[in-house]
Protein backbone atom coordinates (compact mmCIF):
# COMPACT_ATOMS: atom_id res chain seq x y z
CA UNK A 1 0.00 0.00 0.00
CA UNK A 2 1.45 3.37 -1.09
CA UNK A 3 -0.02 5.37 1.77
CA UNK A 4 -1.18 4.52 5.44
CA UNK A 5 -4.78 5.44 5.97
CA UNK A 6 -3.34 7.94 8.75
CA UNK A 7 -2.73 10.13 5.83
CA UNK A 8 -5.78 9.35 4.22
CA UNK A 9 -8.66 12.54 4.79
CA UNK A 10 -12.16 11.54 3.91
CA UNK A 11 -14.23 14.06 2.53
CA UNK A 12 -18.22 13.99 2.62
CA UNK A 13 -20.01 16.88 1.25
CA UNK A 14 -23.24 17.20 2.96
CA UNK A 15 -26.60 18.45 2.57
CA UNK A 16 -29.31 18.72 5.52
CA UNK A 17 -28.34 14.66 6.06
CA UNK A 18 -29.18 14.96 9.38
CA UNK A 19 -31.18 12.08 9.16
CA UNK A 20 -27.86 9.71 7.99
CA UNK A 21 -24.60 11.45 7.98
CA UNK A 22 -24.19 10.07 12.06
CA UNK A 23 -24.47 7.33 10.84
CA UNK A 24 -22.41 7.22 8.29
CA UNK A 25 -19.66 9.02 10.03
CA UNK A 26 -19.66 6.48 12.51
CA UNK A 27 -19.44 4.07 10.01
CA UNK A 28 -16.81 5.73 8.40
CA UNK A 29 -14.23 5.90 11.61
CA UNK A 30 -15.27 2.31 12.92
CA UNK A 31 -13.94 0.30 9.74
CA UNK A 32 -11.25 3.19 9.03
CA UNK A 33 -10.31 4.25 12.76
CA UNK A 34 -6.60 5.62 11.21
CA UNK A 35 -8.56 7.96 8.62
CA UNK A 36 -9.80 11.51 8.98
CA UNK A 37 -13.35 12.73 8.30
CA UNK A 38 -14.13 15.83 7.23
CA UNK A 39 -17.66 16.56 6.52
CA UNK A 40 -18.42 19.58 4.49
CA UNK A 41 -21.97 20.86 5.58
CA UNK A 42 -23.36 22.68 2.19
CA UNK A 43 -25.15 25.26 3.47
CA UNK A 44 -27.79 23.25 5.50
CA UNK A 45 -30.62 24.42 7.14
CA UNK A 46 -30.99 21.34 9.51
CA UNK A 47 -28.29 19.61 12.00
CA UNK A 48 -26.08 18.42 9.77
CA UNK A 49 -22.93 19.76 11.26
CA UNK A 50 -24.00 18.66 14.96
CA UNK A 51 -24.57 14.99 13.89
CA UNK A 52 -21.34 14.87 12.42
CA UNK A 53 -19.60 16.75 14.77
CA UNK A 54 -21.11 14.18 18.10
CA UNK A 55 -20.40 11.87 15.40
CA UNK A 56 -16.79 12.37 15.93
CA UNK A 57 -15.90 14.39 12.37
CA UNK A 58 -14.17 17.06 11.53
CA UNK A 59 -16.87 19.89 10.36
CA UNK A 60 -16.78 22.68 7.92
CA UNK A 61 -19.71 24.45 7.63
CA UNK A 62 -20.61 26.82 4.03
CA UNK A 63 -22.67 29.29 4.95
CA UNK A 64 -24.19 29.42 1.50
CA UNK A 65 -25.41 25.87 -0.72
CA UNK A 66 -22.36 26.11 -3.37
CA UNK A 67 -23.44 22.37 -4.28
CA UNK A 68 -21.37 19.23 -4.42
CA UNK A 69 -18.62 20.70 -6.69
CA UNK A 70 -17.79 23.71 -4.12
CA UNK A 71 -17.98 21.35 -1.34
CA UNK A 72 -15.11 19.54 -2.79
CA UNK A 73 -13.01 22.21 -3.63
CA UNK A 74 -13.13 23.44 0.04
CA UNK A 75 -12.36 19.59 1.07
CA UNK A 76 -9.25 20.07 -1.85
CA UNK A 77 -8.29 23.05 -0.07
CA UNK A 78 -8.34 21.40 3.67
CA UNK A 79 -6.52 18.91 2.22
CA UNK A 80 -3.71 20.92 0.94
CA UNK A 81 -3.91 23.52 3.79
CA UNK A 82 -3.24 19.93 6.59
CA UNK A 83 -0.45 18.30 4.17
CA UNK A 84 -3.07 15.45 3.43
CA UNK A 85 -1.38 13.12 0.74
CA UNK A 86 -4.63 11.46 0.01
CA UNK A 87 -8.15 12.56 -0.34
CA UNK A 88 -11.22 10.43 -0.80
CA UNK A 89 -14.12 11.66 -1.62
CA UNK A 90 -17.55 9.79 -0.23
CA UNK A 91 -21.18 10.62 -0.11
CA UNK A 92 -22.58 11.03 3.09
CA UNK A 93 -25.39 9.07 2.74
CA UNK A 94 -23.93 5.59 2.88
CA UNK A 95 -24.43 4.60 -0.27
CA UNK A 96 -20.27 4.23 -0.88
CA UNK A 97 -19.00 1.26 1.51
CA UNK A 98 -16.26 2.79 3.40
CA UNK A 99 -14.35 -0.84 3.08
CA UNK A 100 -13.48 0.07 -0.26
CA UNK A 101 -11.86 2.86 0.34
CA UNK A 102 -8.16 0.83 1.00
CA UNK A 103 -8.56 -0.89 -2.30
CA UNK A 104 -9.14 2.50 -4.03
CA UNK A 105 -6.06 4.04 -2.39
CA UNK A 106 -3.91 1.30 -3.23
CA UNK A 107 -4.75 2.14 -6.90
CA UNK A 108 -3.23 5.51 -6.08
CA UNK A 109 0.78 4.24 -6.73
CA UNK A 110 -0.16 4.00 -10.48
CA UNK A 111 -2.48 7.26 -11.10
CA UNK A 112 -3.41 10.32 -9.66
CA UNK A 113 -7.65 9.94 -9.34
CA UNK A 114 -8.72 6.44 -8.28
CA UNK A 115 -12.75 6.19 -9.40
CA UNK A 116 -14.88 3.84 -7.53
CA UNK A 117 -17.13 2.83 -10.51
CA UNK A 118 -20.83 0.95 -10.18
CA UNK A 119 -21.38 -0.85 -13.46
CA UNK A 120 -18.22 -2.62 -13.49
CA UNK A 121 -19.67 -5.95 -12.91
CA UNK A 122 -19.47 -5.58 -9.49
CA UNK A 123 -22.99 -4.95 -7.18
CA UNK A 124 -26.49 -4.63 -8.24
CA UNK A 125 -27.37 -0.91 -9.13
CA UNK A 126 -28.85 -0.33 -11.84
CA UNK A 127 -30.82 2.56 -13.87
CA UNK A 128 -33.03 2.50 -16.97
CA UNK A 129 -34.01 4.43 -19.97
CA UNK A 130 -32.25 7.93 -20.78
CA UNK A 131 -30.47 7.98 -17.98
CA UNK A 132 -28.58 4.80 -18.46
CA UNK A 133 -27.82 5.82 -22.41
CA UNK A 134 -26.56 9.09 -21.00
CA UNK A 135 -24.20 7.37 -18.59
CA UNK A 136 -23.19 4.78 -20.73
CA UNK A 137 -22.89 7.68 -23.82
CA UNK A 138 -20.50 9.75 -20.85
CA UNK A 139 -18.75 6.67 -20.06
CA UNK A 140 -17.82 5.85 -23.82
CA UNK A 141 -16.64 9.36 -24.61
CA UNK A 142 -14.61 10.79 -21.86
CA UNK A 143 -13.05 6.65 -22.08
CA UNK A 144 -11.98 7.74 -25.48
CA UNK A 145 -10.32 11.54 -23.92
CA UNK A 146 -8.81 9.97 -21.15
CA UNK A 147 -7.49 6.84 -23.14
CA UNK A 148 -8.40 5.09 -19.67
CA UNK A 149 -11.84 2.68 -19.51
CA UNK A 150 -13.99 4.33 -17.17
CA UNK A 151 -17.77 2.46 -16.50
CA UNK A 152 -18.98 5.14 -14.15
CA UNK A 153 -18.01 8.78 -15.09
CA UNK A 154 -20.74 10.83 -12.86
CA UNK A 155 -19.37 8.05 -9.77
CA UNK A 156 -18.80 10.69 -6.12
CA UNK A 157 -16.79 7.70 -4.77
CA UNK A 158 -13.18 9.03 -5.50
CA UNK A 159 -9.71 8.69 -4.07
CA UNK A 160 -6.90 11.67 -4.98
CA UNK A 161 -3.52 12.12 -5.00
CA UNK A 162 -1.57 15.13 -4.11
CA UNK A 163 -1.11 16.02 -7.52
CA UNK A 164 -4.67 15.66 -7.75
CA UNK A 165 -5.40 17.49 -4.85
CA UNK A 166 -3.01 20.36 -6.16
CA UNK A 167 -4.92 20.70 -9.49
CA UNK A 168 -8.36 20.69 -8.04
CA UNK A 169 -7.92 23.31 -5.21
CA UNK A 170 -7.54 25.83 -7.89
CA UNK A 171 -9.92 24.60 -10.41
CA UNK A 172 -12.84 22.44 -9.65
CA UNK A 173 -16.18 23.64 -11.22
CA UNK A 174 -19.63 23.90 -8.85
CA UNK A 175 -21.38 23.55 -12.16
CA UNK A 176 -24.17 21.00 -11.42
CA UNK A 177 -22.07 17.64 -12.72
CA UNK A 178 -19.22 19.62 -12.63
CA UNK A 179 -17.88 17.47 -10.09
CA UNK A 180 -17.96 14.68 -11.70
CA UNK A 181 -17.90 15.06 -15.76
CA UNK A 182 -16.07 18.23 -16.25
CA UNK A 183 -13.88 17.92 -13.38
CA UNK A 184 -12.91 14.25 -15.47
CA UNK A 185 -11.82 17.04 -18.60
CA UNK A 186 -9.95 19.29 -16.08
CA UNK A 187 -7.94 16.49 -14.72
CA UNK A 188 -6.93 14.84 -18.01
CA UNK A 189 -5.99 17.92 -19.53
CA UNK A 190 -3.85 19.20 -16.33
CA UNK A 191 -2.04 15.50 -16.76
CA UNK A 192 -3.87 13.06 -14.17
CA UNK A 193 -4.00 9.85 -14.92
CA UNK A 194 -7.20 8.23 -13.73
CA UNK A 195 -8.16 4.23 -12.97
CA UNK A 196 -11.47 2.98 -11.47
CA UNK A 197 -12.14 -0.09 -9.29
CA UNK A 198 -15.31 -1.77 -9.11
CA UNK A 199 -17.39 -1.21 -6.00
CA UNK A 200 -20.78 -1.87 -5.16
CA UNK A 201 -22.80 0.73 -4.33
CA UNK A 202 -25.52 -0.05 -1.74
CA UNK A 203 -29.29 1.46 -1.02
CA UNK A 204 -29.15 5.15 0.09
CA UNK A 205 -30.01 4.93 3.86
CA UNK A 206 -32.13 8.04 3.33
CA UNK A 207 -33.35 10.55 0.87
CA UNK A 208 -35.20 9.79 -2.35
CA UNK A 209 -33.01 9.11 -5.62
CA UNK A 210 -34.15 11.26 -8.24
CA UNK A 211 -35.61 8.89 -11.18
CA UNK A 212 -38.55 10.51 -12.80
CA UNK A 213 -38.81 10.69 -17.07
CA UNK A 214 -38.81 14.63 -16.76
CA UNK A 215 -35.48 15.08 -14.67
CA UNK A 216 -33.57 11.54 -16.85
CA UNK A 217 -34.47 14.23 -19.72
CA UNK A 218 -32.64 17.06 -17.88
CA UNK A 219 -30.23 15.01 -16.56
CA UNK A 220 -28.71 14.02 -20.35
CA UNK A 221 -29.55 17.60 -21.24
CA UNK A 222 -27.18 19.22 -18.27
CA UNK A 223 -24.77 16.24 -18.98
CA UNK A 224 -23.64 16.48 -22.32
CA UNK A 225 -23.88 20.65 -22.34
CA UNK A 226 -21.28 19.88 -19.47
CA UNK A 227 -19.27 17.78 -21.59
CA UNK A 228 -19.21 19.71 -24.47
CA UNK A 229 -17.94 22.85 -23.14
CA UNK A 230 -15.60 20.91 -21.01
CA UNK A 231 -14.03 19.35 -24.24
CA UNK A 232 -13.86 22.55 -25.79
CA UNK A 233 -12.85 24.95 -23.21
CA UNK A 234 -9.49 25.95 -23.42
CA UNK A 235 -7.30 24.76 -20.51
CA UNK A 236 -5.31 25.93 -18.44
CA UNK A 237 -2.33 23.46 -19.59
CA UNK A 238 -2.51 20.73 -21.71
CA UNK A 239 -1.40 17.48 -20.96
CA UNK A 240 1.13 16.91 -23.51
CA UNK B 1 -38.68 69.25 -38.96
CA UNK B 2 -39.62 67.70 -42.23
CA UNK B 3 -43.35 66.97 -40.88
CA UNK B 4 -42.84 65.80 -37.26
CA UNK B 5 -45.51 67.06 -34.95
CA UNK B 6 -43.77 69.40 -32.23
CA UNK B 7 -44.81 67.29 -29.42
CA UNK B 8 -43.07 64.21 -30.70
CA UNK B 9 -40.37 66.31 -30.93
CA UNK B 10 -40.02 67.57 -27.92
CA UNK B 11 -41.58 64.19 -26.31
CA UNK B 12 -38.13 62.34 -27.85
CA UNK B 13 -36.42 64.88 -26.26
CA UNK B 14 -37.44 64.49 -22.97
CA UNK B 15 -37.25 60.79 -23.07
CA UNK B 16 -33.36 61.30 -23.89
CA UNK B 17 -32.91 63.51 -21.30
CA UNK B 18 -34.82 61.47 -18.55
CA UNK B 19 -32.67 58.05 -19.77
CA UNK B 20 -29.33 60.47 -19.29
CA UNK B 21 -30.53 62.26 -15.99
CA UNK B 22 -31.87 58.81 -14.03
CA UNK B 23 -28.00 57.24 -15.29
CA UNK B 24 -26.46 60.23 -14.14
CA UNK B 25 -28.33 60.93 -10.72
CA UNK B 26 -27.13 57.06 -9.75
CA UNK B 27 -23.71 57.40 -10.65
CA UNK B 28 -23.13 60.80 -9.02
CA UNK B 29 -25.52 59.05 -5.86
CA UNK B 30 -22.57 56.08 -6.36
CA UNK B 31 -25.52 53.67 -6.76
CA UNK B 32 -23.87 52.66 -10.45
CA UNK B 33 -20.16 52.60 -10.92
CA UNK B 34 -18.73 54.17 -13.94
CA UNK B 35 -18.32 50.79 -15.93
CA UNK B 36 -22.15 49.27 -15.24
CA UNK B 37 -23.08 52.86 -16.35
CA UNK B 38 -21.34 53.14 -19.38
CA UNK B 39 -23.52 51.19 -21.76
CA UNK B 40 -26.57 52.89 -20.46
CA UNK B 41 -24.87 56.55 -21.36
CA UNK B 42 -23.71 55.42 -24.58
CA UNK B 43 -27.66 54.77 -25.28
CA UNK B 44 -28.78 58.24 -23.17
CA UNK B 45 -26.32 60.24 -25.85
CA UNK B 46 -27.58 58.27 -29.12
CA UNK B 47 -31.12 59.18 -28.26
CA UNK B 48 -30.67 62.92 -26.76
CA UNK B 49 -28.49 63.16 -30.57
CA UNK B 50 -31.59 61.41 -32.59
CA UNK B 51 -33.72 62.92 -30.58
CA UNK B 52 -32.81 67.19 -31.41
CA UNK B 53 -30.99 66.25 -35.00
CA UNK B 54 -34.02 63.61 -36.37
CA UNK B 55 -31.72 64.25 -39.61
CA UNK B 56 -28.93 62.63 -38.49
CA UNK B 57 -31.01 59.59 -37.69
CA UNK B 58 -32.37 59.68 -41.32
CA UNK B 59 -29.03 60.30 -42.94
CA UNK B 60 -27.20 57.43 -41.19
CA UNK B 61 -30.56 54.87 -42.19
CA UNK B 62 -30.05 56.09 -45.37
CA UNK B 63 -26.19 55.61 -45.60
CA UNK B 64 -26.73 52.11 -44.00
CA UNK B 65 -29.61 51.27 -46.54
CA UNK B 66 -32.33 50.93 -44.02
CA UNK B 67 -35.11 52.36 -45.11
CA UNK B 68 -37.25 53.22 -42.05
CA UNK B 69 -34.75 55.26 -39.40
CA UNK B 70 -36.75 54.28 -36.75
CA UNK B 71 -35.53 50.55 -37.47
CA UNK B 72 -31.80 51.43 -37.45
CA UNK B 73 -33.47 53.13 -33.76
CA UNK B 74 -34.28 49.47 -32.43
CA UNK B 75 -31.53 48.24 -34.03
CA UNK B 76 -28.98 49.62 -32.28
CA UNK B 77 -31.08 49.39 -28.95
CA UNK B 78 -30.90 45.79 -29.37
CA UNK B 79 -27.38 45.60 -29.82
CA UNK B 80 -26.66 48.12 -27.23
CA UNK B 81 -29.03 46.33 -24.31
CA UNK B 82 -27.59 42.46 -25.89
CA UNK B 83 -24.21 44.07 -24.66
CA UNK B 84 -24.81 45.53 -21.65
CA UNK B 85 -27.11 42.02 -20.56
CA UNK B 86 -24.01 39.69 -21.26
CA UNK B 87 -22.22 42.09 -19.40
CA UNK B 88 -23.85 41.73 -16.76
CA UNK B 89 -24.16 37.85 -16.78
CA UNK B 90 -20.26 37.80 -16.83
CA UNK B 91 -20.46 39.63 -13.72
CA UNK B 92 -22.24 38.16 -12.13
CA UNK B 93 -20.30 34.57 -12.66
CA UNK B 94 -17.46 36.92 -11.29
CA UNK B 95 -19.60 37.85 -8.15
CA UNK B 96 -20.32 33.77 -7.90
CA UNK B 97 -16.75 32.86 -7.60
CA UNK B 98 -16.30 35.64 -4.88
CA UNK B 99 -19.09 34.29 -2.95
CA UNK B 100 -18.11 30.94 -3.34
CA UNK B 101 -14.27 31.90 -2.38
CA UNK B 102 -15.52 33.88 0.68
CA UNK B 103 -17.86 30.70 1.76
CA UNK B 104 -14.68 28.64 1.38
CA UNK B 105 -12.45 31.10 3.28
CA UNK B 106 -15.62 31.76 6.07
CA UNK B 107 -15.80 27.67 6.77
CA UNK B 108 -12.39 27.53 7.41
CA UNK B 109 -11.72 30.01 9.28
CA UNK B 110 -15.32 29.19 11.96
CA UNK B 111 -13.56 25.75 12.01
CA UNK B 112 -10.60 27.26 13.19
CA UNK B 113 -11.97 29.92 15.55
CA UNK B 114 -13.84 26.50 17.51
CA UNK B 115 -11.04 24.47 17.44
CA UNK B 116 -9.51 27.45 19.60
CA UNK B 117 -12.34 27.78 21.35
CA UNK B 118 -12.38 24.35 22.50
CA UNK B 119 -8.51 23.83 22.62
CA UNK B 120 -7.70 23.28 26.23
CA UNK B 121 -4.94 26.00 26.77
CA UNK B 122 -7.41 28.74 25.39
CA UNK B 123 -9.53 29.06 28.84
CA UNK B 124 -6.05 29.81 30.88
CA UNK B 125 -4.96 32.73 29.07
CA UNK B 126 -8.84 34.19 28.42
CA UNK B 127 -8.26 37.05 30.48
CA UNK B 128 -4.30 37.81 30.22
CA UNK B 129 -3.81 38.78 26.93
CA UNK B 130 -6.89 37.72 24.59
CA UNK B 131 -7.92 41.00 24.02
CA UNK B 132 -5.08 42.71 22.02
CA UNK B 133 -3.76 40.31 20.06
CA UNK B 134 -6.81 38.31 19.06
CA UNK B 135 -7.34 40.58 15.76
CA UNK B 136 -3.55 40.20 14.53
CA UNK B 137 -5.10 38.21 11.17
Amino acid sequence: MPYSLDQVLIVMPAKNEEAVVGNTVAEVKNVLPEATVLVISDGSTDRTAERARTAGADVLELPINLGVGGAMRLGFRYAHLHGFPVMVQLDSDGQHNPANVPGLVNLLDAANVAIGARFAGVGEYKVRGPRMWAMRALSTTLSLATGTRLTDTTSGFKAHDSTAISLYKDDFPAEYLGDTIEALVIGHRGGLKFTQLAVEMRERAGGVPSQNAWKSTKYLGRAFAALGLALIRPGAKNSR
Amino acid sequence: MNGMPLISYIFSIAAAVLVLAVVLTLLLKKRLRERHALWWLIIGVLALIAAIFPRVLENTAQMLGILLPISLVFFVGIIVLFIASVQHSAELTDLEEKARTLAEQHALLEKRLRDLEHAPFYKDEDDAGASSDDCDQ
